[in-house]
């Protein structure tokens, strides 16, 4: 997938979890590659075999369901097709699997062919994890950014290029009329040391006010998780996680975060992450450095209490 | 504009999850259901083009769960014009099956949008807005946070990753997956909640299950191993809130 001329991560990523599946199952790596004024970005692609070009103005920007169409006649008799799980791959992979009847699998972390077709999935926000097989020997597989390693699908020699004319007939139904880019506001949270970053846990929009107090004290700044953002209790540009910002500050100090894949996949970098939450599974824990289990609110007025008086 | 919302139930996101017995499936005969957030923005950015637009907002409910009923009344009080319960008994579909039934529901009816969830944290088997469109052979945009009417054309914003967006002008009738509304679902009193429940206007249809044609089967469940990674701070708050300073004193924050 293209973003803004340039190929995502998650492009390698996919690639080197292809590479995988091809390894152990003597296939090819086959990549497509979809936008406008696109060809050169194929020399990127040294780590598939074949790379199918379609290169056409109609694909300057991303369109629902002409993507999704493209890649649908693009992806031949394969047996195994990945596809990002991120915004545009979620309106890619359904409605491939819709008109070619392939079983569509989400939340993929690992694809497996051993013993048939299958993955290991992250259900529910990652509390839960799931190994699933599908009937028949081909699926699309929507894999989670971050799954595998972007270096593993740069490596490799040249692919060969193959270029396709547009294949669609249809009218798009959806046009493209611009893309806008976050407006900055009072704090970058990218560049801050210290992020207190607040989860569904702080309950109310009146309590971030005592993170702020202890994000005050440290010098840094409030953050937070998707949920606290959708409701509009913190400004956009404070979102931390895969439609947010990716940050790697000195301290990440999470109050009632559970941590879903996707914010993992903005800070799992922090230099210390130090994670409190109620729940003893919650995700948060298998990548923070250090975990309390505990109400915040009663932690919240110790912390504040022992740093004044240190 | 008239549109239709698809409401589901899903097990509530701040409890604990457990397993069943043969790690088959969550022990859900004690898990608590709510509305999938998702859902609730994609309620609400309903309720805001109503009431920008006019036209009528009818709600699609689909889940067994007890909670059903409540969720579908809370919608009526919020100001949705009708309110439809799909079957009864109906547990653990795929979203394949849960795309047939509503799509099931949605023939005959005219209407310019359905919204629904851009996702749900159990939705093994893709996106269910993408899934109804492609079966009424209609557009999609999915992870939307804003939507907007004008002169028979919707406009919608799409988000990326990073904070960027993109609008986008879809034809009708067009399927939107909701990411967020533009403001944070509004809260209902519970006296119209109530009013909503005595009115009593909550219809039923009945659906027999479809065949799951999804193709795709769990084996088992696991809870990921929980702090893995973290060393475990021990102690109640005050014991936790010497150790944190410490912590932070080490990390080199002053």
């Amino acid at each position: 997938m293209i973003c803004q001329g340039e190929l995502t991560e998650t492009s390698f990523e996919l690639i080197a979890q292809a590479r995988s599946v091809a390894t152990q199952t003597g296939g090819r790596v086959v990549a497509g590659l979809v936008g406008s004024d696109i060809t050169a970005l194929a020399a990127e692609l040294g780590g598939a075999d074949r790379i199918v070009v379609v290169d056409d103005p109609a694909f300057e920007n991303f369109s629902p369901d002409g993507h999704a169409a493209v890649f649908g006649s693009l992806i031949g008799d394969s047996s195994v097709v990945l596809v990002p799980y991120t915004s545009m791959g979620m309106d890619v992979a359904s409605a491939i699997s819709a008109t070619s009847g392939m079983p569509l699998v989400s939340f993929c972390t690992a694809i497996s062919v051993d013993g048939g077709l299958g993955a290991t999935c992250q259900l529910y926000a990652g509390k839960i994890e799931a190994d699933v097989t599908v009937d028949g020997d081909r699926a699309i597989f929507a894999v989670l950014t971050g799954s595998a390693s972007a270096d593993g699908g740069r490596s490799g020699g040249a692919a060969e290029v193959e270029q396709v004319d547009n294949p669609l007939e249809m009218t798009l139904r959806s046009t493209c009329l611009g893309i806008a880019e976050p407006e900055g506001g009072d704090v970058d949270i990218t560049s801050e040391e210290v992020l207190v970053v607040v989860g569904r846990g702080i309950e109310s929009e009146d309590n971030i006010a005592e993170a702020q107090e202890l994000a005050d004290l440290l010098g840094g700044a409030v953050a937070g998780s998707r949920p606290i953002i959708d409701q509009g209790w913190l400004a956009k540009d404070r979102q931390v996680g895969k439609s947010g910002l990716t940050v790697k500050p000195k301290l990440y100090l999470t109050l009632g975060v559970s941590g879903a894949p996707e914010h993992i996949e903005g800070m799992k970098d922090a230099e210390t992450i130090i994670s409190v939450n109620t729940d003893p599974q919650a995700p948060i824990f298998g990548v923070a450095h250090y975990g309390w289990v505990g109400d915040i609110f009663d932690l919240l007025p110790e912390l504040v209490d022992k740093l004044e008086a240190d | 504009m008239d549109s239709v919302v698809l409401l589901r139930p899903v097990p509530d996101p701040v409890e604990e999850l457990e397993l069943n017995d043969d790690g088959s499936d969550l022990d859900r005969d004690y898990l608590g259901y709510v509305l999938n957030e998702f859902d609730d923005h994609a309620l609400e950015e309903a309720l805001l083009l109503k009431e920008a637009t006019g036209g009528t907002l009818t709600v699609l409910g689909l889940g067994s769960a007890d909670e059903m009923e409540q969720i579908l009344y809370t919608a009526l009080a919020k100001g949705a014009d009708e309110a439809i319960k799909l079957g009864d008994e109906l547990e653990h579909l795929s979203i394949s099956s849960q795309a047939e039934i509503f799509v099931s529901a949605l023939e005959g009816r005219s209407f310019d949008l359905v919204l629904t969830g851009v996702q749900a944290a159990d939705e093994l088997n893709g996106q269910l807005a993408v899934r109804v469109a492609a079966k009424l052979g209609i557009p999609h945009v999915s992870v939307v946070v804003g939507a907007s009417a004008d002169n028979g054309s919707v406009k919608v914003t799409k988000e990326f990753w990073g904070g960027i967006t993109a609008d986008y002008q879809i034809q009708t009738p067009a399927v939107l997956g909701i990411q967020a509304a533009r403001q944070a679902p509004r809260y209902v009193a519970v006296s119209l909640i109530r009013q909503a429940q005595q009115g009593g206007d909550l219809s039923e249809t009945d659906v027999d299950p479809p065949p799951d044609t999804s193709g795709v089967r769990v084996i088992s469940v696991r809870v990921p191993e929980a702090g893995e990674g973290a060393e475990m701070i021990e102690g109640d708050e005050e014991a936790a809130a010497t150790k944190i300073v410490e912590i932070i004193r080490s990390a080199g924050v002053k």
